[in-house]
């Protein structure tokens, strides 16, 4: 296997506040390799836009790296002077935020923005962006992109506006995407077509895409591999199809039993009880255990570690040294 | 556009219909004008040729329209006091206020806007907590107490600039201006600041706040997501966000700047149209405080028309809906 394009390794984030340290992130190690999406899941809270916004270097002060590595391709990108990261933002690393609706700036047309993007990360004279920025416009599929690029964000649709933030994302040919929840706030049916626009650009690109959000939908219908976050770590990560079909840890099992199907209609769906504990009140030993059914003593003392278990890896101590029945 | 810029311009000749009417019913209301213009030993006889070459005893309704008329072309009838047309008179005295009103709107926009944005980039330096402090002053400091003490310091004291007074002037046509000499410019310098503080501290704390809330902005995140550069994004990005409001204070102040600029103008003797009205309303010079209503009220009428038509022209989103409307 070749060096993958992201690398995080242990990373712990803080947030300093006024009744202490919080933990955002606490140890969180995961690869997404060249042309691979990772989809990334968890409760609202759970650390997934904090570990896309740590992994671009947009985490701003109060908040702050406390320890770990990041890897882009090879080279340690978490602790790079600010102005050499700025060169790597946009450039090799592209984001696209959750709402298409104030990502753009209102005052500046469409075009300018992304020219001037274009013109940030590229030797290329005011023409030659411009004709880029029509190819990058038809390319997201935005129609008649030659008159559209004159057009101020006001003037787009939702949809339409995510596709401009796509190709401001991918206008210097980047090779990781990170998308933050792109189609929370678009309609549903937008939403497939962002997500397949994603997709398709991932794949022609061969550009490696962290996908955060929220709907496992979008996730298994996108991503290659799936990281369950719950409470800053990871509880459970592999391949998509593994996740979604068999999950080991407790948590991911709930996860997949909320997902309604079409199938099992007169079944209620399955509930987690309880809420997402708060960053000041993370409980003792494995965080998930005040909710989890199969919760024994070793969970309220001992923190799970990741352990791999097939092609997944999952931080629960029922794996550990038990055979998996005890789990099923 | 059009259609928007000439419903505005309908409105605003409404507005001035409205001011037309109250500054005609004043002389109406403070006394008679003849007891003014003649002494006490006036025959009636007398007093009645003067009110008929006056034309005041014609229907109210027709010297208003008289007034009115008049007041288009801007002949606002003759003083009592200098015996003199009222035009001429604020003509005269205009470009001194004018003038001042500009240099203490530039004076509080130049020094506004880089201390509001200095001290929303760097919140934390002592120097931005200083400017919080002088906004402060600024801000609560009366106006002829500023000028007060300005005068004591720098022109008692130290000596180094004129107390009162325009200095030397240069005639440009029927315009004149200080702008030319030493002595002019040496003369604007305390009245301008004077009359300017108050906006300048406005402005301060108006763009500060309004920058830190475009810094907060989704859009300025996303602009630092795709790697601009920190200059690109705050004078680029936030600061043109942070100009739409500006504009509209900076504007509607630059009325309050000339309409007000009497106490600075009583402060530093300054002969412009304040000083003329505050000399007016002593000598209960009705013509004149008549005049000076409709011109302030012609410049704050103009003035809100410009800004919305500079609106339009900042914000694109106002551009199409206004299209969009008409």
């Amino acid at each position: 296997m070749t060096e993958p394009v992201l690398s995080v390794r242990d990373l712990h984030v803080e947030f300093a506040s006024r009744r202490g340290t919080l933990r955002a992130i606490d140890g969180v190690s995961f690869d997404i390799a060249k042309g691979e999406v990772l989809g990334v899941v968890g409760e609202s809270g759970a650390g997934k836009s904090v570990t896309g916004l740590s992994v671009i270097g947009l985490i701003d002060p109060p908040g702050r790296i406390a320890g770990g590595e990041i890897h882009l391709a090879g080279l340690r990108i978490d602790n790079l002077p600010p102005e050499e990261m700025r060169r790597i933002r946009g450039k090799r690393i592209g984001m696209i935020f959750q709402d298409p609706l104030t990502s753009l700036n209102p005052l500046y047309r469409v075009g300018d923005q992304i020219v001037e993007t274009i013109r940030t990360h590229l030797n290329l004279s005011e023409t030659a962006a411009r004709r880029r920025a029509i190819d990058l416009l038809a390319e997201v599929g935005i129609p008649a992109p030659e008159k559209r690029i004159d057009g101020y964000p006001h003037e787009f649709s939702g949809g339409m506006r995510q596709r401009v933030v796509i190709a401001l994302a991918i206008c210097a040919e980047p090779e990781l995407i990170i998308a933050d929840e792109p189609t929370t706030a678009l309609d549903v049916s937008v939403q497939a077509q962002i997500i397949s626009l994603i997709k398709r650009l991932g794949r022609d690109h061969g550009t490696a895409v962290m996908l955060v959000t929220h709907d496992m939908g979008v996730i298994a219908e996108t991503s290659d591999r799936v990281a369950v976050m719950y409470a800053g770590r990871i509880a459970e990560i592999g391949p998509v199809q593994d996740v979604v079909k068999n999950p080991l840890h407790p948590y991911a099992k709930g996860l997949m039993g909320a997902i309604p199907t079409l199938a099992g209609e007169d079944k209620r769906l399955v509930q987690i009880p309880g809420s997402m504990p708060r960053l000041s009140a993370i409980p003792r030993g494995c965080s998930f255990n005040p909710r989890c059914a199969f919760a024994f003593d070793r969970c309220r003392v001992e923190r799970p570690e990741p352990l791999p278990r097939g092609a997944q890896s999952v931080a629960c101590h029922l794996y550990d040294n038990l055979p998996a029945e005890s789990a099923a | 556009m059009l259609a928007f810029t000439l419903r505005r311009a309908v409105q605003a000749i409404g507005v001035m219909f409205a001011v037309g009417i109250i500054a005609f019913s004043m002389f109406r209301f403070a006394g008679d004008p003849v007891n003014q213009i003649v002494s006490i030993d006036t025959s009636a006889a007398e007093r009645a040729i003067v009110r008929k070459s006056l034309g005041l005893d014609d229907p109210v309704p027709v010297q208003f329209v008289r007034y009115f008329a008049d007041a288009a072309q801007f002949k606002f009838g003759v003083s009592y006091q200098f015996r003199q047309p009222v035009s001429a008179l604020l003509s005269e005295r205009m470009p001194a206020t004018l003038e001042l009103a500009i240099c203490a709107t530039v004076f509080a926009m130049v020094f506004g806007i880089l201390m509001g944005v200095y001290s929303a980039l760097k919140r934390d330096t002592v120097l931005a907590k200083l400017f919080q402090a002088i906004s402060l002053i600024g801000i609560s400091l009366p106006t002829f107490l500023i000028g007060i003490l300005l005068i004591y310091l720098f022109a008692v004291t130290l000596g180094w600039l004129p107390s009162f007074g325009r200095g030397e002037v240069v005639k440009l046509g029927w315009w004149t201006t200080g702008l030319l000499t030493l002595s002019g410019l040496k003369a604007l310098i305390m009245p301008s600041i004077t009359l300017g503080l108050f906006q300048m501290t406005l402005i301060m704390r108006l763009v500060r706040a309004e920058m830190l809330e475009v810094l907060r902005t989704d859009y300025i995140r996303f602009a630092r997501a795709r790697g601009l550069t920190t200059r690109a994004i705050h004078f680029g990005h936030a600061l043109k966000n942070t100009l739409i409001p500006v504009i509209t204070v900076a504007g509607l102040q630059f009325g309050s700047v000339i309409a007000f600029s009497i106490i600075t103008e009583t402060v530093f003797q300054w002969p412009g149209m304040g000083l003329l009205f505050v000399q007016a309303v002593q000598n209960v010079d009705i013509p004149i405080m008549a005049a000076y209503l409709l011109m302030v009220s012609l410049i704050f009428v103009t003035i809100n028309l410009v800004v919305d038509i500079l609106y339009t022209v900042v914000d694109p989103r106002l551009r199409s809906t206004v299209g969009r409307a008409a």
